[in-house]
């Protein structure tokens, strides 16, 4: 790869401390929209153990090697990177399926961050659920965060947990630099549930995190069409989750998106506007 | 009353959850962003106090009992201790 026009390798956790909210949905579908308009990307599967990405990136056969083999010197960077069969310019390195955690040390991982900064303009970390060494692991390294929450009442009080942790336990904050940016990002959110005052609003959860909203991604029968057949659910065009991570990748990259998929739509809307299935 | 009315209140008594998790949301979250391990201390602080509390008087540990109880405007450390019969 050339490094002519290089910009500032920046490393993205994609995180939560609740599980189930959908951040390896979210991870995938983020690397590959970065991927998608131009940058490169890279994409680590922090969940030691109990490893996903790679299905729902679709690359589950080409694992060899992974993230621990790399870190204890078994293979080499450049062997356990996959290749995206879509993006040539986005890789995904894979968690051990054997290994537990605690084979994730510190300074190894933080290494292997070094290097492929090098070669890399993002590198997405999908953390693991809960606030374990996985996860801390995960935004020890991070410049920006991305909160991945639902609207409800468990995954707001988890998200509020990972901020304190953000924004205490990175590297960032232990040399007292600047704080990592962070993102909320509600996911599975259902409009008309919240119209009927069944679900918190994203002003709601906004309100309680007080944290800049990334985006929303709406309760969408194409985020499961999606990891059923390991296509990042950015790349259907045609569905309302994957226009709202689309959004969602544009407005971190700077650019100004109004909010959608936010209110109730209309019988006509539904007819002409983006399809939920 | 005319048959309408019956629908309109129904719709006005499905009770708002969302409204009830916010309030609920907002009290533990404030909370737990209000002091650094909030109460990370009391388990320490019982200790000291029954330590200095047994140079002067000779007490029962487990007469004593700190609590801490907070609401929105001010949080009340309560201290209680049952000194032995003289």
């Amino acid at each position: 790869m050339s490094n002519e026009t290089k910009k500032n390798a920046e490393v993205i956790v994609v995180t939560s401390g609740k599980g189930g909210v959908g951040k390896t949905t979210t991870s995938a579908a983020f690397s590959s929209g970065l991927a998608e308009q131009g940058y490169r990307t890279v994409v680590i599967d922090f969940d030691v153990g109990l490893r996903n990405l790679d299905l729902i990136m679709g690359c589950e056969r080409r694992v060899v090697y992974d993230f621990i083999n790399v870190i204890q010197g078994e293979a080499t960077l450049n062997q356990a990177l996959i290749k995206d069969k879509r993006f040539d310019n986005l890789y995904i390195l894979p968690a051990s399926q054997t290994r537990d955690k605690e084979a994730l040390d510190k300074d190894a991982v933080g290494r292997i961050i070094d290097e492929l900064k090098k070669d890399f303009d993002y590198i997405v970390c999908d953390s693991p659920a809960g606030i374990e060494s996985g996860a801390l692991m995960a935004l020890y390294y991070a410049d920006h965060a991305i909160v991945v929450t639902n609207p409800e009442v468990s995954s707001v009080r988890d998200s509020d947990r990972i901020l304190g942790i953000l924004s205490s336990r990175s590297k960032r904050a232990e040399e007292g630099r600047d704080r990592i940016k962070e993102f909320l990002l509600i996911t599975r959110y259902s409009p008309s549930r919240v119209a009927k005052g069944e679900m918190l609003s994203v002003k709601d959860v906004q309100e309680i995190l007080s944290v800049p909203l990334l985006g929303v991604i709406p309760e969408s029968k194409a985020v499961l069409k999606a990891s059923n057949e390991g296509v990042p659910v950015i790349l259907n065009k045609d569905s309302d989750a994957g226009q709202a991570y689309e959004d969602c990748v544009k407005r971190f990259l700077g650019k100004e998106i109004p909010m959608r998929f936010t209110e109730k739509v209309g019988f006509f809307q539904r007819l002409f506007g983006a399809a939920t299935e | 009353m005319s048959i309408f009315d019956l629908f309109r209140k129904q719709q006005k008594q499905a009770p708002n959850t969302a409204a009830i998790a916010k309030e609920r949301l907002q009290i533990i979250v404030a909370h737990s962003r209000g002091k650094n391990e909030p109460l990370d201390f009391m388990g320490k602080l019982q200790l000291e106090l029954i330590e200095v509390i047994s140079r002067y008087v000779k007490i029962d540990k487990d007469q004593v009992r700190v609590a801490l109880e907070r609401n929105d405007e001010r949080s009340v450390l309560e201290l209680n201790i049952t000194l032995p019969d003289a």
